[in-house]
């Protein structure tokens, strides 16, 4: 029993980082109809981000800075930074496409792209030796009835609990919520009705890169290794989480990312760990099966 | 004129590419300089520069008389098994080397060695420990020892040290070494200590990040101590996961932790613990500090295992050449010439120790267990010879 319970704490922050990364996916989806498959490398970026800026906060003496101030500048910092690399990257490879009409599946291969230069730019860049985010939080072990959890896991999943509702808050109850569902409803009608198309899309990518900014910074305390790679598993599991759970659908990459967390966690713990991917998505599968576009989906004539 | 002026420039291209054969020992490296384990390509390649670095400043090693140059060749295998079989073919056909030194992970010195051995190119892996490396390849050489010894060594420790009557294993099940030593191990520990005292067995993915279902499975089965197996780049994360969950018993490693880059990563976690390895800076005599020295000099870090094997492994390709009284111009004799002299080196005197071989090109070679002090030095605290 208490394996059981110890382990859906495991499963909760785990899955917290899916949902964080799913969020991002599902809000350029949603609005774009668009895949971004460098969202993991953007959640990497944010990782690197933070890393930057803890370090340098932390170097600065001149401040006298304490660490929780440090962590409490380095949290707004990482967001911003991060979002302005997902709309740079929106300026230089997505929105010339878009210009020019291009299908969507050449922007889906320009993100792609747009990951992999990610990566390898940062390998060229800072080298391939790995780096640990300096401790901003000193950790604390609680034991609850025999279940270990530290104070930086319940910070992250109460984050991501957080980060759901404002968003869940922000795509439907604002104005610029109903400007960016106006979005994904008509792209062409949409600049008649005077709503500003480009800035609508500029606020998305830089919301779903903050939040990956956040989720990156979060990885970093939580699992304390940088590398150019980081991104890379995680995007994509997290992508099919968004997926199964409804992709387009905030509700859906939230569930999705904590349910594919169960899924493995309990697969791991209570079969040969050696299946866990094997029969993790295989029960996804079946998901799928059932409902083709997902858990919150609603059918679309096309998709990519 | 242009015809001329290019035909000169062919001519003295052809001269110089056949003049540069005949007179450079050429060697290659296929090695992990990024990927998981970039720090193990680092202190392979800083390594060999620095021997490099000595033979060249003389001249050149000195074969019947003749002085030749080294020339080396360093290529990336990324740390994957599929790449590092490009690379080494790469410098087997394009690049003519005469030998190769690595990979090191057993993860690709496995596949590699395989090609090595088809294209007869004699190949030494300075690190990999597992059998399959070496094992029915007269053209593949090694300069550590085996898991099947890895594996009692460290059982015995523990059962000396932590009294312990029950294992833990968690390791990598995509990995040659990580899955073969845990194999290994939980032969060994159940023939000492019964069947079901490895009472968890668990394994992880090349690209998982989180192990916390793999650990909270372990701790509930209370084992007195958890042996990792496992890359360093696993082994860190791996025991400030188990940290978090609660877990306060000691931890046990295997020489795939003695990395110069393990405690920057790991951090307070890996203090106190132990691992086998392959020989300890601390405390060390003779060439093995002068080597040490020389290193900690030009690179501003002691070099780790890796490095050391790397430095050995070179001395007994170089031993070869000597053995062999001349440099064969033709790359196919060379390569058998070199070969044959390897295999018939039966003792070599090294940096990690004194070495002898056995007909599977395999060194017999004494262990060493290190302990990480609190200041995060790698501490010597036991030498097992078999």
């Amino acid at each position: 029993m208490e394996v059981f319970a110890q382990n859906i704490v495991n499963a909760l922050q785990w899955g917290s980082f899916y949902a964080l990364i799913a969020l991002g996916y599902t809000l350029v989806y949603g609005v774009l109809l668009l895949i971004n498959f460098a969202h993991g490398d953007i959640f990497m970026v944010g990782a690197y981000i933070a890393f930057f800026v803890s370090t340098g906060l932390l170097g600065m003496k001149g401040l006298g800075l304490s660490h929780i101030q440090v962590l409490a500048l380095t949290i707004p910092l990482t967001m911003l930074l991060t979002s302005c690399v997902g709309v740079t990257l929106e300026r230089i490879a997505y929105r010339p496409l878009r210009r020019k009409g291009a299908h969507r599946l050449y922007v889906v291969i320009t993100a792609l792209m747009c990951g992999l230069i990610l990566e390898n730019g940062n390998l060229a860049l800072l080298g391939a030796s790995r780096r640990t985010l300096p401790e901003m939080l000193d950790k604390v072990v609680y034991s609850i009835g025999g279940i270990a959890v530290t104070n930086v896991k319940i910070g992250v999943i109460f984050t991501a609990l957080l980060v759901f509702v404002v968003l869940q808050y922000i795509v439907t109850r604002t104005r610029i919520g109903m400007a960016m569902r106006a979005v994904s409803w008509n792209k062409f009608a949409l600049p008649l009705m005077g709503i500003p198309l480009d800035r609508v899309i500029v606020f998305t990518f830089m919301m779903g890169s903050g939040i990956a900014g956040l989720g990156g910074m979060l990885f970093a305390m939580s699992y304390p290794m940088l590398d150019p790679y980081m991104g890379a598993m995680v995007g994509w599991k997290a992508f099919i989480a968004a997926v199964v759970g409804g992709i387009g659908d905030i509700r859906g990459a939230f569930v999705g990312g904590f349910l594919l967390a169960f899924v493995e966690i309990m697969v791991a713990a209570f079969l040969p760990s050696t299946f866990r991917d094997l029969f993790a998505f295989s029960i996804l599968l079946l998901i799928m099966w059932r409902r083709p576009t997902g858990i919150f989906g609603i059918a679309q004539t096309t998709k990519i | 004129m242009r015809l001329k002026i290019i035909a000169t420039l062919v001519l003295v291209l052809v001269m110089s590419v056949g003049a540069q054969a005949a007179q450079t020992i050429k060697i290659g490296f296929p090695i992990p300089l990024t990927g998981e384990i970039p720090k193990v390509g680092e202190g392979t390649r800083y390594a060999a520069e620095l021997m490099k670095e000595e033979i060249n400043g003389q001249g050149g090693l000195e074969v019947g008389g003749n002085k030749y140059p080294l020339e080396f060749i360093y290529e990336d295998n990324e740390s994957k098994p599929e790449m590092a079989v490009t690379v080494t073919l790469k410098l087997i056909e394009r690049d003519q080397v005469i030998a190769l030194v690595g990979p090191q992970s057993s993860r690709q010195a496995v596949p590699a060695g395989g090609v090595a051995d088809e294209h007869k190119t004699p190949l030494i892996s300075p690190w990999s420990t597992n059998p399959d490396t070496t094992k029915g390849r007269p053209w593949v050489f090694r300069a550590a020892f085996l898991d099947p010894f890895q594996a009692p060594v460290v059982a015995n420790f523990a059962t000396k040290t932590f009294n312990a009557q029950k294992a833990a294993v968690l390791f990598e099940i995509s990995n040659d070494y990580s899955k073969g030593l845990a194999d290994d191990f939980k032969a060994v520990w159940e023939k000492q200590h019964g069947a079901g005292s490895v009472v968890a067995f668990e394994s992880h993915g090349p690209k998982d990040q989180d192990f916390s279902a793999q650990i909270t499975k372990s701790i509930a089965a209370k084992p007195d101590f958890i042996f990792l197996p496992e890359n360093y780049s696993f082994a860190a994360p791996i025991i400030r996961q188990a940290r978090d969950l609660g877990y306060k018993g000691p931890f046990m490693g295997s020489d795939a932790w003695g990395s110069a880059e393990l405690m920057n990563l790991c951090g307070d976690g890996c203090k106190g613990q132990y691992f086998s390895t392959h020989y300890a800076a601390a405390g060390a005599k003779g060439a093995t500090k002068a080597f040490i020295d020389k290193y900690q000099a030009k690179y501003g870090y002691e070099p780790d295992d890796v490095a050391a094997l790397t430095w050995d492994s070179l001395g007994i390709i170089l031993q070869a050449i000597k053995n062999a009284g001349h440099v064969d111009a033709d790359v196919v004799n060379m390569r058998k010439l070199v070969r044959d002299n390897m295999a018939g080196i039966k003792s070599f005197d090294g940096i990690t120790g004194k070495m002898s071989f056995n007909a599977d090109n395999d060194p017999i070679k004494c262990a060493v267990i290190v302990k990480i002090s609190d200041e995060g030095k790698f501490t010597f605290a036991e030498s097992v010879c078999p």
